[in-house]
């Protein structure tokens, strides 16, 4: 046991250093007011938790839920049948898998731009557009939500991919044998045996979609411009321009909340992460 | 040469060892010793303890209560690499990122390493297996590893945590035979975990029998099997026919004109003898044993004998 | 469905390299705009010239370096630790890093380190960088390192001691051998996880520390560039070979 104890410290110390200590101080600032020249002072308030149900920033908040929401469904919509794919692609499964992991492995922050490139009115697809003589006028691809939405897909999507073909590869091919033998066609065997025993992965990406995009500050930045401000915006905001500490500490929280009351609904019993 | 050798006692002696865990208590009160240089043998059914006791000798549990002694010296305290015990362990644990002749080594320190490895190989048979992973050897060459592996050391007592039943009932036989024969040359005490009662009445100089947590009878395996001093002992060590207080073995009725009269029930045939089962007219079920070619069949009456000398009496 | 999965796929490919592909080919556009006008390496020369960019991203590796090594470490000795016998705290304190926004991350961060500047003389700088990075990249290694463990044969441990390794010995002689291969991808997990990061690094760090990310970012907030296409393909190039050299190694 002594070594175990001895090998556990540095690790719980650099743990709680780094994840408790400055959560408990970002929840205590919330409770504090805003100082005259940035950072925090008595008196103790509520106020921060109270301006947050004010239209303007509850309204900030149910769309970064709905956006959220939306990439997910996109991811799950796009996703399932590539992990399908992957899973039945026979003896190049792991060359399938590969590239859908080797783009994430490289720059998240990229890849964004990279759609800045591409939507913007002087970029590829309008220009490619404009050149055909398809439309004369620049398409508003960019700074906006659905630009947001998109590259929310475009990033998450390997995190929706990866577990959906984790479940898929377990799923035992008799089952499927089974259920055409009793009669089922292939689109039928997909709805009512493939897809009921891939809830667990399905559950798992779409946590793993969600809370990152509920979250996101890069890709609302880059790709939404000034008009789509989310929550992580918002957070960011308080932070640095706006150097209203404790209205920011309260929405922290308040987005950890919903995260994390998010992942206790989705936990099973049994399912460990750690 | 060896000081520990000095010790003329038993080289190893459990006082009244416990253990005791949050949802059981795994073993209670056992006492016992260990002649040096013998086979012994702790034979149960699972879950009697015997697997804890083991590991208590071992060094990876601590007694509640009670002292382990060995060659006279006590040692409940110390961890296992400061035990001059080593262990063969039921799935053999060879290190899969080293080689036969790495493994074997893995214990050794000093110049000699080399020879004494060599030496232990040649012993069991795996010379010309040096340099193979474990991955690459067979069940029996995996267990003669961990053999080598445990008598490079030179123990004074060597554990074996039932290391046949991993085999196939015919490697069995086999090995059997030649871990008594390795017993014997290299003299170390081997002490045999085994829930085999037939494994252990063949292979050892004494048996204890174990049940829940509790030793019930430890001696020399015809005393054991013939003079069981509970039910519990004559029912694990071999088939027992009871009839009241009175404990018989089936090899030791025969059918015979002046016996009690019985009516066959059964007969089963078991290759070398034959079962007959028969009930007696006092109510009671019997088995006899018989030459497979002097069997009777069911329905017919015989007439069952048996000496008072192979009775047991047991309340 | 057989046919229409294999379709399917290959749009879905696309969509998912077309973006970076594109970025790729573009940075070798003679032109400044999106219509090719002929081969040009002028836009790399322009990034090799560029100090700053280049001295972010030195930057960028001594942290990543850094922040690494000591993550790998700090982990895994964590992750052993935790086989040998759980701990609801810091398991919990993990898996809080795990799903915690990292924007919500990054203040607390920032947060934390400006109260403990008021009563120490420092200031944000390289250093509060790979305290982040070493904090947020500690749970992906416990993540992979534990995986690994949980298909490790306790007795194995248990034989080495028998044969009389000590705890410690054991560890070291029979279960870090068993490792290195998770060991080796959790590095390479922490490594691109660190090269990458934006959103906390941009928060703590100070005047002296603008990594990669925090220039290219910058250069993103400008508008598209056709030395950002460079920037972006000669890192998204790097990093491709390093996963792919390090997995390549790691699998032999």
């Amino acid at each position: 046991m002594k070594i175990r104890n001895v090998f556990l410290a540095p690790g719980a110390i650099l743990s709680i250093v780094t994840m408790v200590v400055p959560l408990a101080i970002v929840g205590i600032y919330s409770l504090l007011s805003r100082g005259a020249y940035g950072g925090v002072e008595l008196p103790w308030a509520l106020e921060n938790y109270t301006r947050l149900f004010d239209p303007l920033y509850a309204l900030i908040f149910l769309k970064s839920v709905w956006i959220a929401a939306i990439a997910t469904a996109l991811c799950l919509l796009l996703g399932f049948p590539l992990a399908l794919f992957i899973a039945r692609s026979g003896p190049r499964k792991n060359l399938w898998l590969a590239l859908v992991i080797l783009p994430f492995w490289t720059s998240f922050l990229i890849r964004t731009y990279g759609w800045m490139f591409l939507l913007r009115d002087t970029g590829l697809i309008n220009t490619i557009l404009i050149g055909a003589g398809l439309i004369r006028e620049p398409l508003p691809l960019l700074y906006n939500d659905g630009a947001v939405i998109l590259g929310l897909v475009y990033g998450y999507l390997p995190f929706m991919v990866l577990p959906l073909y984790a479940t898929l590869e377990r799923l035992d091919a008799r089952l499927l044998e089974a259920a055409a033998d009793l009669g089922a066609r292939p689109w039928e065997s997909l709805r009512r045996v493939t897809l009921p025993l891939c809830a667990g992965g399905i559950r798992a990406g779409a946590i793993l979609v969600f809370v990152p995009c509920l979250g996101t500050y890069l890709t609302s930045d880059l790709l939404g411009g000034s008009k789509t401000v989310l929550i992580g915006n918002l957070v960011q905001n308080q932070f640095t321009a706006s150097r209203d500490w404790p209205f920011g500490a309260a929405s922290s929280l308040l987005l950890m909340a919903v995260a994390m009351l998010l992942l206790m609904a989705a936990k099973r019993k049994g399912e460990e992460l750690l | 040469m060896d000081p520990k050798r000095t010790h003329d006692g038993p080289v190893l002696e459990l006082r009244a060892v416990s253990k005791e865990f949050a949802a059981h208590q795994a073993v209670s009160e056992v006492s016992l010793e260990v002649p040096r240089g013998s086979f012994f043998s702790l034979v149960g059914p699972s879950g009697c303890g015997k697997t804890t006791l083991l590991r208590l000798i071992a060094g990876f549990e601590t007694p509640t209560t009670g002292e382990v002694w060995l060659s006279g010296q006590r040692i409940d305290h110390l961890p296992p690499y400061q035990r001059n015990v080593n262990t063969v362990f039921q799935s053999y644990a060879l290190f899969p990122h080293l080689t036969v002749a790495g493994n074997v080594a893995f214990g050794l320190r000093g110049d000699d390493t080399s020879t004494r490895v060599a030496r232990a190989l040649d012993q069991l048979q795996l010379t010309g297996k040096e340099s193979r992973r474990p991955d690459q050897l067979s069940g029996g060459e995996r267990q003669r590893v961990a053999l080598a592996r445990a008598l490079v050391m030179e123990p004074e007592l060597l554990l074996l945590d039932e290391p046949l039943s991993a085999l196939d009932p015919l490697l069995r036989k086999q090995v059997r035979a030649e871990l008594r024969d390795l017993q014997k040359r290299v003299g170390i005490t081997f002490l045999f975990v085994t829930h085999d009662q037939e494994e252990a009445l063949a292979l050892s100089d004494t048996i204890a029998v174990m049940d829940k947590s509790r030793v019930e009878q430890v001696g020399p395996p015809r005393e054991v099997y013939c003079r069981p001093r509970t039910r519990f002992v004559a029912n694990f060590l071999g088939p027992m026919n009871w009839i009241g207080n009175i404990g018989v073995r089936p090899e030791s009725v025969r059918l015979a004109s002046d016996g009690r009269p019985a009516v066959v029930t059964n007969v089963v045939y078991l290759g070398s003898v034959m079962h007959v089962e028969a009930r007696l007219e006092t109510g009671e079920g019997i088995i006899a044993q018989v030459a497979p070619d002097q069997a009777p069949e069911a329905g017919m009456g015989v007439h069952v004998k048996w000496s008072t000398e192979d009775e047991v009496r047991l309340p | 469905m057989r046919r229409a999965l294999p379709i399917y796929a290959v749009f879905a490919y696309a969509f998912l390299h077309v973006p970076l592909l594109v970025l790729g080919i573009f940075s070798f556009n003679a032109s400044r705009f999106t219509v090719w006008q002929g081969f040009s390496l002028d836009w790399y020369r322009a990034v090799v010239a560029d100090h700053d960019l280049v001295e972010s991203a030195a930057n960028s590796l001594v942290i990543a370096i850094v922040s690494t090594v000591l993550a790998t470490i700090v982990g895994t000795m964590a992750a052993y630790a935790l086989w040998k016998r759980g701990s609801a705290w810091v398991s919990g304190s993990l898996y809080l890093s795990l799903v915690t926004p990292e924007i919500v991350t990054g203040v607390s961060l920032l947060a934390m380190f400006q109260w403990i500047f008021r009563y120490l003389n420092l200031r944000l700088g390289m250093h509060t960088v790979i305290l982040a990075h070493v904090g947020f990249s500690l749970a992906y290694v416990v993540v992979v390192v534990l995986a690994r463990l949980r298909g490790f044969d306790p007795s194995l441990e248990e034989a080495a001691m028998d044969l009389g390794a000590t705890e410690f010995g054991a560890f070291w002689r029979v279960t870090l051998p068993y490792l290195i291969p998770a060991i080796a991808a959790a590095g390479m997990l922490a490594f691109t996880v660190s090269i990458d990061d934006y959103v906390i690094t941009s928060l703590v760090a100070g005047i002296d520390s603008q990594t990669l990310p925090m220039t290219i970012y910058a250069m993103a907030r400008r508008g598209v560039s056709p030395e950002l296409n460079a920037v972006s393909t000669i890192v998204v190039v790097a990093l491709g070979a390093f996963v792919l050299l390090s997995e390549r190694l790691r699998t032999r």
